[in-house]
């Protein structure tokens, strides 16, 4: 079951043939088992992002202030585009290395795929703060890695607090996020396909990119949507792994709400990340409905 | 599947997943020899070996407490995440009702939209409600964060779930509670399961949030670790990483294990 | 379990029962009425209804319009788990995590029987369906065909008065499906129970039915006995789904004269209009082939050309092209064959009494 798929209401398979119902009773049933993940979601998750908007608004006076300084302020819009330039980066590098792996895990026999699906899983799996503090140890000034790129001979290149060390961080840590929705559609595609184009006379290189490539991009698009919408609110490993000066937004909201108490200017940016993020949202999601509707109709 | 590619290009492939593998496993294992150095500093490789960071955090109040509270929030979000997870889940998969898509895209939307945004609200209601620091706190908005988590997994098992056999079950005179203890919920425990071991995970690895709603009185292990690296250079939080990944290990082995055996029954 | 031979079987009445979803009809205001103890099977083609009847017998459907009663109480209202009928379904619906004596069993607990009399009960509807020894096994180890007989014994062993089957045999091999039609009779006469059978199987309606009642597009078009379905279909459409049918295509041109291709056929049987465009039917057993130009001596004698031949071991069957290009099917039994071949020009006759003229 894919993000796509959830989002969208899912297909539901009917097991019977004719459907079940006694609708008013059924009605009331769900209702009733609905009301409290429905308090529980409102309360803790409505109410606050409406209370942000409202602070957003009207800390500390009624009006469009709060927005104004942001739009105007060249730190805070230095801090969105590299937020955006990260985000990007990350992705590429996420397709750029999960694509591979994607397909190798659709083309090697059960056991390769086993295996590497428990390893794209392990990331999973391991505590965020685990992976940020070990690229720490790892990245540090004489660390591990510094002393590795000096035996190549790229020895002065600062790994830490660096917008360069961030991008390696998340990207290792997204990775699953771009190699899973992949797979998923990789696996999907009817291999005939491949067989047919190459049984019509096509080289296998031309079947790949002509045939079997462009039936990926829907596992292509939902990867890096969600790669790339994660990495839009990323704290802790910009935050461990950067620093101040190169920040992302997430840090400037922490810094704005607890450091400045400045509520008014954290909310208002709060508000604008969750606008970029539903506006990527929407575009690559109409996007992947209008790739699979002309999927259809081919 | 190009079955007529060289085995040139499936070993260099191969070679490749291989570096890829290692590049997303490896890192987090440097914690491990490192929480056994014997010294106060993050250099690597150390230069000798010593426990005495374990002792540190077994014995450092402040961070026992961390792991403590850690997992009494995470237990108790496992619980309640399941138990609103699975109803929800069984209310979605049932029948087709007014607001379905809208209320599906509400639960699963904590899943979606970056957790910063969401945790400035919160801290703002606790602060009002004094409920900084709180259990009751932790738990409430950890659970918010586990449900899409929860969800997800459930609703998948009740989807490829043969309704028919409730109907069965419902013509043999059972009641709907009935039905769901005695022939639903044994059929789709690996769903649950799964669910609240996700709930758990969730729960245990959550920092952006537990950052704000954290007060000297209760701070969960990622926070006292996240505090630990901004201002110390103590290897404590070596050992208690090492003894996260052991912990996450042992709980991933256990959901792959029900995975297979829920394969295996079916 | 005492074999009683009084029924022990409730009536289940249908009045204008009807079901609707949105702006599809599934079943239109059918009347319908099974008697206490007998075996009525819903015949039909896919998607005529006959399902859809069935579940709101059961109660998985809602009734749109119209009444329900089993035993003259209204159920439309009841919810399934509270109408005492029992109900076989085509996927078998075993519990897979229980063993074959806990699923039979599970009604039982349901009722709250005590243990000692859920053990007598479960043996008995075990041995009832021939499986005594299988208690222990789960659903997974057995075979189609014992699945559904432990289906059958779950149904069956809290005694029910109402058991309703949903093409229970539809899954598995003919030759499996033959000897299980057998022992559903069987079970049918040692329990008197009303049984409602749905099925699109022809053949199978005929061997377990008391009666008959065929479904066509969300209506009944008759119900009868199968001697009655057979011999006297009232429409094209059961003549059709019944067994095989000859038809042949006319025009009324008084009583029970048919004008068929410019020759004068009389039937024993129907009423239409004169000017009326109708069928003949007539089974193709009841037709016999006169080889030879001439036309012979007999009321109806139709011409027409040998297609072809096909040979079945007991029997021969035979296609035959009309003037009007239309097929008829001629059954000759193996010890009366008139010899033909391809593309031959033969006459065929039958007696007025074994035709029945029916609005085309």
């Amino acid at each position: 079951m894919t993000l796509v798929d959830v989002f969208s209401g899912g297909a539901a398979p009917p097991q019977s043939r004719t459907e079940t119902e006694g609708a008013r009773r059924r009605r009331r049933g769900a209702y009733a088992l609905l009301t409290p993940s429905v308090i529980l979601v409102i309360g803790v998750f409505v109410v606050p992002l409406a209370l942000m908007l409202w602070r957003s608004f009207t800390d500390p006076v009624a009006g469009f202030g709060n927005f104004t300084w942001y739009m105007g302020d060249e730190v805070q819009r230095r801090v969105l585009l590299r937020t955006f330039t990260t985000g990007l980066e990350v992705t590429v590098i996420c397709l750029v290395l999960g694509y591979p792996y994607a397909y190798a895990m659709v083309a090697f026999g059960p056991k390769v795929r086993a295996m590497l699906t428990l390893l794209v899983l392990v990331p999973f799996w391991t505590s965020l703060m685990v992976r940020t503090f070990a690229w720490v140890i790892l990245l540090q000034d004489n660390g591990p890695a510094h002393t590795i790129l000096s035996l190549i001979g790229l020895g002065d290149v600062q790994l830490i607090r660096t917008n360069l060390g961030v991008v390696i961080g998340m990207s290792q840590i997204l990775l699953p996020f771009m190699v899973l929705p992949l797979y998923a559609v990789m696996a999907g595609i009817d291999r005939k396909l491949v067989l047919a184009s190459s049984s019509l006379g096509a080289r296998p290189l031309t079947s790949f990119i002509r045939i079997w490539a462009p039936l990926t991009m829907p596992g292509v698009g939902a990867g890096a949507l969600m790669v790339f919408i994660s990495s839009l609110g990323f704290y802790v490993t910009p935050a461990l792994l950067g620093s101040p000066d190169n920040a992302l937004i997430s840090q400037q909201i922490y810094v704005q709400v607890n450091s400045l108490l400045q509520w008014g200017r954290g909310a208002a940016m709060g508000v604008v990340l969750l606008l970029l993020t539903f506006v990527v949202l929407a575009v690559l999601m109409l996007a992947l409905r209008r790739a699979s509707r002309q999927e259809q109709s081919s | 599947m190009i079955r007529r590619s060289t085995t040139f290009w499936r070993a260099l492939l191969l070679a490749f997943c291989a570096a890829v593998a290692v590049w997303l496993v490896a890192p987090s294992l440097i914690v491990v020899p490192l929480s056994f150095t014997d010294r106060a500093s993050f250099n690597f490789p150390p230069s000798g070996w010593s426990a005495q960071w374990y002792t540190n955090f077994f014995t450092d109040p402040s961070w026992l407490w961390s792991l403590e509270a850690s997992l009494r929030v995470g237990v108790l979000v496992a619980i309640v995440a399941t138990v609103c997870g699975t109803a929800a889940a069984v209310a979605f998969s049932r029948t087709r009702f007014f607001g379905e898509q809208g209320l599906r895209a509400l639960l699963l939307a904590p899943m979606i939209v970056p957790v910063i945004v969401v945790a400035i609200g919160i801290y703002a209601i606790y602060l009002r409600l004094n409920l900084l620091g709180t259990t009751l706190g932790f738990v409430v908005a950890h659970s918010v964060l586990a449900l899409p988590f929860v969800i997800v997994p459930v609703l998948a098992s009740l989807q490829g779930f043969d309704r028919r056999l409730e109907d069965a079950a419902a013509i043999c005179g059972a009641r709907r509670w009935t039905t769901f203890r005695t022939v639903t919920l044994p059929l789709v425990a690996p769903g649950v399961l799964s669910g609240a071991l996700f709930a758990f995970a969730t729960s245990f690895d959550e920092v952006i949030l537990s950052l704000f709603i954290q007060s000297p009185y209760l701070q969960t292990l990622p926070v006292r670790m996240y505090s630990s690296v901004t201002r110390d250079t103590d290897p404590t939080i070596a050992a208690a990483a090492t003894v996260i990944l052991a912990l996450t290990t042992a709980l991933t082995v256990l959901a792959s294990i029900i995975t297979i055996r829920r394969s295996r029954v079916h | 379990m005492s074999i009683d031979h009084a029924p022990r079987g409730a009536s289940i009445t249908m009045r204008g029962l009807t079901k609707r979803y949105d702006a599809v009809t599934a079943v239109n205001a059918i009347d319908l009425e099974a008697r206490p103890g007998e075996f009525l099977t819903l015949l039909g083609p896919s998607g005529s209804g006959k399902t859809t009847t069935l579940n709101m017998i059961a109660g998985f459907v809602d009734v749109t319009e119209g009444e329900l009663q089993i035993d003259g109480k209204p159920v439309a209202d009841l919810p399934p788990y509270r109408r005492n009928i029992g109900m076989v379904f085509q996927e078998y619906a075993l519990f897979p995590h229980m063993t074959v004596t806990r699923n039979v069993e599970y009604p039982l607990r349901q009722r709250k029987f005590a243990k000692a009399e859920r053990r007598e009960k479960v043996a008995a509807a075990l041995q009832t369906v021939g499986l005594e020894d299988y208690g222990g096994r789960m659903p997974k180890a057995l075979s189609g065909g014992q699945q559904q007989r432990v289906a059958l014994a779950r149904a069956i062993v809290y005694e029910p008065r109402v058991l309703l089957m949903d093409e229970p045999l539809g899954a598995l091999d003919k030759k499996l499906r033959d000897s299980l039609q057998l022992e559903i009779k069987r079970i049918h006469g040692e329990l008197g129970t009303t049984f409602v059978y749905v099925t699109h199987d022809q053949d199978e309606a005929l061997v377990l039915s008391d009666r008959i009642a065929v479904f066509n597009d969300a209506r009944i078009e008759q119900v009868g006995t199968p001697t009655e379905l057979y011999e006297r279909p009232e429409s094209v459409f059961v003549a059709r789904f019944l067994g095989e049918s000859s038809l042949f295509c006319g025009t009324v041109t008084d009583g029970r004269t048919v004008d068929v291709g410019g020759r004068r056929i009389v039937a024993g049987r129907g009423d239409c209009a004169p000017g009326d465009a109708v069928a003949v039917v007539v089974r193709p057993e009841r037709i016999r082939i006169a080889a030879g130009e001439s036309e012979p001596a007999a009321v109806n004698a139709v011409p027409g050309r040998v297609i072809q031949e096909i040979y079945l071991g007991n029997s021969r069957k035979v296609e035959v092209q009309l003037s009007d290009d239309t097929t008829v099917l001629v059954r000759e039994s193996a010890g009366s064959i008139t010899p033909t071949e391809p593309g031959q020009h033969i006459w065929l006759t039958f007696d007025p009494d074994n035709a029945a003229i029916l609005p085309a």
